[in-house]
């Protein structure tokens, strides 16, 4: 396989790793809003609120750095990020 | 002022800019005290701001094409993200959002989730490769990665339709705002706001636009978070309101307990002026089906990476690299205004429904809440009501009317802070509707300037001439907005999310597979944004003149069928059709890693 087909294969994985955290916490849980409601959750506030005013928000912040982290290290591996000058 | 010198010294510049601008927060201050009208304080607070940006503007002058365009892409990465997230935040959602969450709870909070989990669709599946494309605009994109004039017309077919929808919105909301502070009528406040939004974008384009816009999110958050914390300080409520309003939540739980949601009587509501709306719904339970929050956060999400004006910010990083990163810095400066949109809407309801506090007027004389200061004031501004449906001299909670902007224009001055924050609000509200303007009116007129002037009408163009006819086509496109606003035809936060679907049933697949699928060719492509654009449009007409929708999708939620519809259409065409040929094929190899030159030159 030549490098770019690895390269490509890695960050396709990272893509599916990222899309299913963001499954997650942008639809998974609220199709159990209603039972999450009885929980406590951070700083007491109910579960369910707390994930659509401060929890899911958070949770896409730092898996947006996340996902740049890792990709720029896919880039590294493969010799394929971008010199300084370009 | 030297460029590259301009680049580098950036955190100075706005650092000195952000201390200016605080000081001028406080000789307002000091000038209320001396006695300085309320009206001259909004006017004072409207005309300093909008003045700072034209010269930002002046400054910014430029006839170099990709400076035009693109800001000479060389935006660091967290100027970029202040700048997407002026770009981002409308007028909607600053004036219009903590009033949504007051009034429909979590049924609404889907837009939050919608509205933020977007970026990690953008971060993942698009901004690095079109960045590395190297394109002016996003008709740009699709025109090169297919093929053809038929594609890249289809591309700024759908943009228009989706930001257009999307800016007369904005220009409203700039005139509403305009017309308050200033004292003058809705229909000339228009052409005030729309004056101030040209002066920022018609010289430099979005070199003006991106310095402009970092200028108006320090304005935007200052007068967001400021009267927020104050407020909660002042209630008692705690010094860090987004970690310490538990308590308050509950409060207002038991209180909807203890009075109930008492339905009104048609005959009733019909003495309600327009527009105002009483509290009928859960503050914090859940109160929507899981569908009915689903698909409206994923319409969101989805048009979120289908609207061109964000993705052409990130157009705008030196790098690959710098775009990736500099999402993730957008998406942190939204966090910071939209985390704080349900504290305020906390402690906004609670002052007003708590008997026991000295704000609270449920339970009170209706002569007595009749005769305070601001009811009287947003009353007269027709953003308040109140009526004794019932007939026992008491105000109940069915009984008291609002204005979803009151949460944030009001509450304020319901809360008793000095009117210096409600002049501060204003020039926030302004800033965020003029910098959403910018982007929506600059995307546009750089679309019809060069994907159908100059790579459609005429190629030979020189630079000068490609740049003359992008700012008449700015001047127009402007006008035509602000004269559709005028008009009043639909509210602001409905307009907004139509916006949202319309980007996503056009554009949304033919983009994403563009960089994902190499087999996507350019008959699937056509077929996918004509067909998608077409069957969701028809859709929201269906439900507008009396269908019944199906599957819970409503009128708005219907990029969910029209996008759909655009992916189906797309692969099938696709796979019919012959594949692209070896030379795009490789054009999409090169897109998928950061080294190595644009695909498009720096100059084309």
């Amino acid at each position: 396989m030549s490098k770019q087909a690895q390269h490509w294969e890695k960050t396709r994985g990272l893509l599916m790793m990222t899309l299913a955290i963001w499954f997650v916490f942008s639809i998974g849980i609220f199709l159990f809003g209603a039972e999450m409601e009885s929980v406590t959750g951070p700083f007491g506030y109910p579960l369910t609120y707390w994930f659509t005013c401060q929890g899911s928000l958070g949770i896409f912040v730092i898996l947006i750095f996340w996902f740049a982290n890792r990709q720029e290290k896919i880039d590294e591996e493969f010799g394929f990020s971008e010199r300084e000058d370009d | 002022m030297m460029k590259g010198n301009f680049i580098d010294n950036l955190p100075k510049v706005y650092g000195i800019y952000t201390g200016g601008f605080i000081a001028f927060i406080i000789i307002m201050a000091i000038g209320e005290q001396m006695g300085m009208t309320s009206k001259a304080i909004g006017i004072c607070f409207v005309a300093f701001t909008v003045a700072i940006y034209a010269i930002i503007g002046y400054m910014s002058r430029t006839m170099a094409a990709d400076a035009y365009y693109v800001a000479g892409r060389q935006v660091p990465t967290v100027f970029n993200g202040m700048a997407t997230a002026a770009d981002w935040m409308s007028g909607a959602s600053f004036v219009a959002m903590a009033g949504g969450i007051y009034f429909k709870g979590y049924g609404y909070m889907a837009l939050l989730v919608g509205w933020t989990g977007g970026y990690v669709l953008v971060a993942s599946l698009l901004a690095p490769y079109l960045r590395k494309f190297g394109c002016y605009t996003v008709p740009d994109f699709i025109g090169t990665r297919y093929g053809g004039n038929v594609s890249r017309l289809m591309a700024v077919i759908v943009l228009t339709v989706a930001s257009f929808t999307y800016v007369t919105a904005q220009i409203n909301a700039t005139g509403t705002i305009a017309s308050v502070a200033l004292d003058i009528p809705f229909q000339y406040a228009v052409y005030v706001g729309l004056v101030s939004i040209l002066l920022c974008s018609m010289l430099g384009g979005m070199r003006g636009v991106t310095w402009t816009q970092v200028a108006q999110y320090i304005v935007l958050i200052i007068a967001y978070l400021l009267p927020v914390f104050w407020i909660s300080n002042k209630m008692g409520a705690g010094f860090f309101p987004h970690f310490m309003l538990a308590d308050e939540v509950a409060r207002i739980g038991e209180l909807e307990q203890q009075f109930g949601f008492v339905k009104n009587s048609a005959a009733d509501l019909a003495n309600v002026p327009k527009g105002l709306a009483g509290i009928t719904k859960a503050h914090s339970a859940v109160n929507a089906t899981p569908w009915a929050f689903i698909s409206l956060a994923l319409a969101m999400m989805m048009g979120t990476a289908s609207l061109p004006h964000v993705m052409m910010r990130y157009f705008t990083t030196p790098s690959v690299k710098a775009a990736r990163k500099s999402v993730g810095w957008s998406l942190f400066f939204i966090f910071l205004l939209y985390s704080s949109a349900p504290m305020l809407a906390t402690l906004s309801k609670l002052s007003l429904i708590d008997p026991t506090l000295s704000t609270g007027i449920i339970g009170k004389s209706i002569a007595e809440v009749q005769a305070i200061d601001w009811y009287q004031n947003w009353n007269q501004a027709n953003l308040m009501f109140v009526s004794d449906f019932n007939g026992n001299g008491t105000l109940e909670l069915n009984e008291f009317f609002m204005g979803g902007k009151a949460v944030v224009l009001a509450t304020p001055e319901i809360a008793g802070l000095p009117y210096v924050i409600s002049g501060l609000v204003a020039a926030g509200g302004m800033a965020a509707a003029m910098s959403t303007a910018d982007g929506l009116i600059l995307a546009i007129a750089n679309a019809l300037s060069h994907d159908l002037y100059y790579k459609i009408i005429d190629p030979k163009a020189e630079t000068a001439k490609r740049l003359v006819v992008a700012r008449v086509l700015l001047v127009v496109i402007g006008f035509a907005g602000a004269t559709i606003a005028a008009m009043e035809i639909q509210g602001i936060l409905g307009s907004v999310i139509w916006a949202f679907d319309f980007a996503m049933s056009g554009l949304f697949f033919p983009l994403v597979l563009g960089v994902w699928w190499k087999r996507a060719n350019k008959e699937g492509a056509i077929a996918g944004m004509a067909l998608g654009l077409i069957s969701g449009t028809a859709y929201l007409v269906w439900v507008r003149t009396g269908g019944s929708g199906f599957l819970g999708i409503t009128q708005l939620t219907f990029g969910i069928f029209g996008s759909a519809v655009s992916l189906v259409s797309m692969v099938v065409v696709s796979l019919i059709t012959s594949e692209p040929s070896a030379a795009t094929q490789k054009m999409v190899d090169e897109v998928r890693v950061p080294s190595g030159k644009t695909i498009l030159g720096k100059q084309h």
